[in-house]
């Protein structure tokens, strides 16, 4: 090959100009993406089409997890309805990228195994596909029924539709229909301009996740502007991070005791959870750290007197938390809903591209703040939990196993943050991008790889944005996962991934 | 058995107890105080860096059906506004919701327009469904919350139930996306008569920062009578705990 058929670079790194990826023909941008592929140590971070006046320009973005290196190709098709061989009957990891540029700009992707719309945005190409006429998988049969729940659920949780085909009280296939939380995200981007108003639609993106969306918005923003964090605020960030999963892994564990009735587990976990979300609001007056993160500096510098009580609460969690998780594992009234419930295999895990702790209890060794560091997680090694029988114990069990790893994560950044000069300014909200260029930011959050990226024109001016959540993978784990399993066993299923639906519907 | 009761022992009582005057965190940023002299310069600055135009470019009144809360104008103008710590700013009329350069007392409900059969009838017991129509899954969370070992609003008679048939309201939560709008209008339409609407958040109350999004749909408030406004990115706990217990007439 004479020239290269793609660019690399690394996670919020200096943005790189939108003309070094390379424009291949879409037999190259085809085996860049299934060659790629090939090696498992690679997974699809994003893909994704931006219209142009009258032709399509297509970006694949690889991650490459033992160099640290991302890899992204370009393809322009030069019309706006072009017949592409699909990728996605190779590698299912790229069906919902497919299905998604399909949904928006209508490219037919020829022998792809399950075209379906995937948000039902309001821009979509094709008005005639709606939520109402979504066309469900069938199985005509006498002794085959198919239940429906959703959108509206019984808990106080996000809309989404599951429709079921049982054979008796058996499910054999699941299909999650989403879209109902399409709020138009990416294009309010575009159109609410203003730095502020992108940090408050990034940490809106996901409210379970709002550390983790702004975090992942704000080291875009820094990559496209050259405003450089201090360590002492990459610490900062990074605790909040980790605070965030410490919260969230404890408020699900206590959803999961709840779901099989183990009160004890459920109560002391949601008291547990409360402290540590009273702390985030302690540090930035908001539970969910709100306004915590912003570009370019902080309102909230963290004072000695937040980082004292930061590090009670540590031990607070630590002391309860290792307490009554010693209780719920070895409950066998527990034990025997989660264990060998809902398994998802390390083949399916790594076909679908799991991310996040859907793919860490599946035996694969996929966290961002290792392979793709970010923030101080550049210079302080991180050791993620990996467990092998991908059940409901498995995720549940990673989230006792992630919380003693996020306590040590926060104890000892803290301890390094006080040697650290406090320089950390107010946000920058006058900041300028860098014209013609393209960044890729990438956040391992409590749920997964967070992957946020862009492109401005000639002037400037944001002209696409793009946000993965980790969900948009592991929605695909949660319908395999409930596959031969009793129809009760989905509650406690769903809850073992508690994954957004804000998030993929943007 | 022994290492249970001594889990329970450390969890011991967790129970807030006078949900009316539990203290939150200094930087909780609840009903706002804006000084009644302030310059038009300074309102017209702290317009300007609002992101969801919840600041009155004349008089400075700032709308809390608007609000995010960010508390970004404080910042720019800490002499001019503040954020208290008071978190009982829920109403039920939309009016009540605009706070002016100068007023510092209680927000409250107005009385005169809590319809008779709400008290009546639901007073001792309120069975709530949720819905969430494009809501970031902070409020929500925030609502579920509110029933939890911390808050237990269950003390009041008051919790969420899973179907629509079994609850005398709906609390609605998110900007009202045109994808959930069918599945909203069904569930108001599977509750029983009397039934009260709450919209708890900020992107319920205006669409917050989504406003204007052609992906959403807020056709729906056009003809039904909001009962309880619940602001707050997310609403917390207390707000909306306490803004049902003022509907509720629960001192």
């Amino acid at each position: 090959m004479d020239q290269p058929s793609h660019f690399k670079l690394k996670n919020n790194y200096p943005a790189g100009g939108v003309r070094e990826i390379p424009i291949s023909g879409y037999d190259d941008f085809y085996s860049f993406v299934t060659d790629g592929l090939k090696d498992e140590a690679r997974h699809c971070l994003a893909y994704y089409g931006i219209k142009t006046q009258d032709s399509l320009k297509l970006y694949c973005f690889l991650a490459d997890d033992p160099s640290g290196n991302i890899e992204v190709a370009a393809y322009e098709t030069g019309t706006l309805n072009p017949v592409l061989r699909s990728a996605a009957d190779l590698f299912p990891q790229l069906s919902v990228f497919e299905r998604e540029i399909n949904e928006n700009f209508g490219v037919v992707f020829e022998g792809h195994p399950w075209m379906k719309g995937v948000r039902f945005p309001h821009n979509r190409r094709d008005k005639s596909k709606t939520m109402e006429n979504y066309p469900f998988y069938g199985i005509e049969s006498e002794e085959l029924h198919e239940v429906g729940v959703g959108p509206v659920h019984a808990g106080v949780i996000e809309p989404g539709h599951f429709r079921f085909i049982c054979n008796g009280e058996k499910v054999l296939h699941l299909e999650i229909q989403l879209g109902y939380q399409h709020r138009g995200t990416e294009d309010l981007f575009l159109s609410k301009n203003t730095p502020l108003q992108r940090c408050i639609l990034a940490e809106s993106i996901a409210g379970d996740t709002a550390v983790g969306h702004s975090l992942a918005h704000t080291q875009l923003i820094e990559s496209l502007t050259g405003l450089e964090p201090g360590e002492a605020l990459q610490i900062e960030r990074c605790v909040a991070l980790e605070m965030e999963r410490i919260a969230v892994h404890i408020g699900d564990t206590a959803a999961l005791c709840g779901d099989v009735a183990y009160q004890l587990g459920q109560v002391v976990c949601e008291a547990i959870r409360t402290r540590v979300i009273n702390t985030t609001q302690l540090w930035c007056g908001n539970r969910f750290g709100k306004g915590l993160i912003r570009s370019g500096g902080s309102n909230f510098p963290l004072s000695e007197e937040t980082a004292a009580e930061i590090i009670k609460m540590t031990d607070f969690v630590d002391r309860q938390f290792s307490g009554i998780t010693e209780c719920i594992y070895s409950s066998p009234s527990v034990l025997a809903r989660f264990e060998d419930i809902g398994t998802v295999t390390g083949t399916q895990a790594r076909q679908i591209g799991a991310v996040g702790i859907a793919a860490r209890t599946c035996g694969m060794a996929r966290d961002v703040r290792k392979t793709h560091p970010f923030q101080y997680f550049r210079n302080f090694a991180v050791n993620p939990a990996i467990l092998e029988t991908g059940d409901v114990l498995a995720r549940g069990m990673i989230r006792k196993l992630e919380v003693r790893e996020s306590l040590r994560i926060i104890r000892e950044l803290l301890e390094v943050w006080a040697g650290k000069d406090k320089d950390t300014g107010k946000p920058d909200y006058s900041y300028k991008l860098k014209p013609g260029a393209f960044s890729v930011s990438v956040v391992e959050g409590w749920r997964g790889e967070i992957v946020h990226s862009c492109e401005t024109d000639a002037k400037g001016n944001l002209v696409h944005y793009k946000v993965k959540d980790p969900s948009v993978h592991n929605w695909m784990a949660l319908a395999l996962a409930v596959r031969s399993q009793e129809i009760s066993d989905f509650p406690v299923c769903n809850k073992s991934f508690n994954l957004s639906y804000c998030g993929h519907d943007l | 058995m022994i290492r249970e009761l001594a889990i329970l022992a450390r969890h011991g009582h967790q129970s807030v107890k006078d949900l009316r005057t539990q203290p939150v965190s200094p930087l909780f940023r609840g009903r706002p105080v804006i000084a009644e002299g302030i310059t038009t310069r300074d309102i017209r600055e702290a317009a300007a860096v609002c992101p969801v135009s919840a600041i009155n470019n004349d008089s400075g009144a700032i709308d809390l059906g608007r609000c995010l809360f960010c508390g970004e104008c404080s910042f720019l103008k800490p002499g001019a506004i503040k954020f208290t710590n008071d978190y009982r700013i829920a109403v039920n009329d939309r009016g009540g919701l605009i706070v002016k350069p100068g007023a510092d007392a209680r927000i409250r409900l107005d009385e005169t327009k809590v319809r008779k059969e709400i008290r009546e009838l639901f007073r001792g017991s309120l069975k709530l469904r949720q819905v969430s129509a494009g809501g970031d899954n902070s409020c929500e969370m925030e609502l579920g919350a509110s029933g939890n070992v911390n808050f237990d609003m269950g003390r009041f008679g008051i919790e969420f139930v899973a179907s629509p048939r079994h609850a005398d309201g709906i609390v609605i939560t998110g900007p009202f996306t045109a994808n959930m709008a069918e599945a909203l209008r069904l569930t108001y339409d599977a509750v029983p008569f009397p039934k009260i609407i709450v919209l708890a958040g900020t992107d319920a109350i205006s669409g917050g920062i989504f406003n204007g999004s052609p992906a959403l749909d807020r056709s729906f408030l056009n003809n039904h009578p909001v009962d309880l406004y619940v602001p707050g990115n997310p609403a917390h706990p207390l707000t909306f705990i306490n803004g049902l217990m003022d509907l509720l007439g629960i001192r």
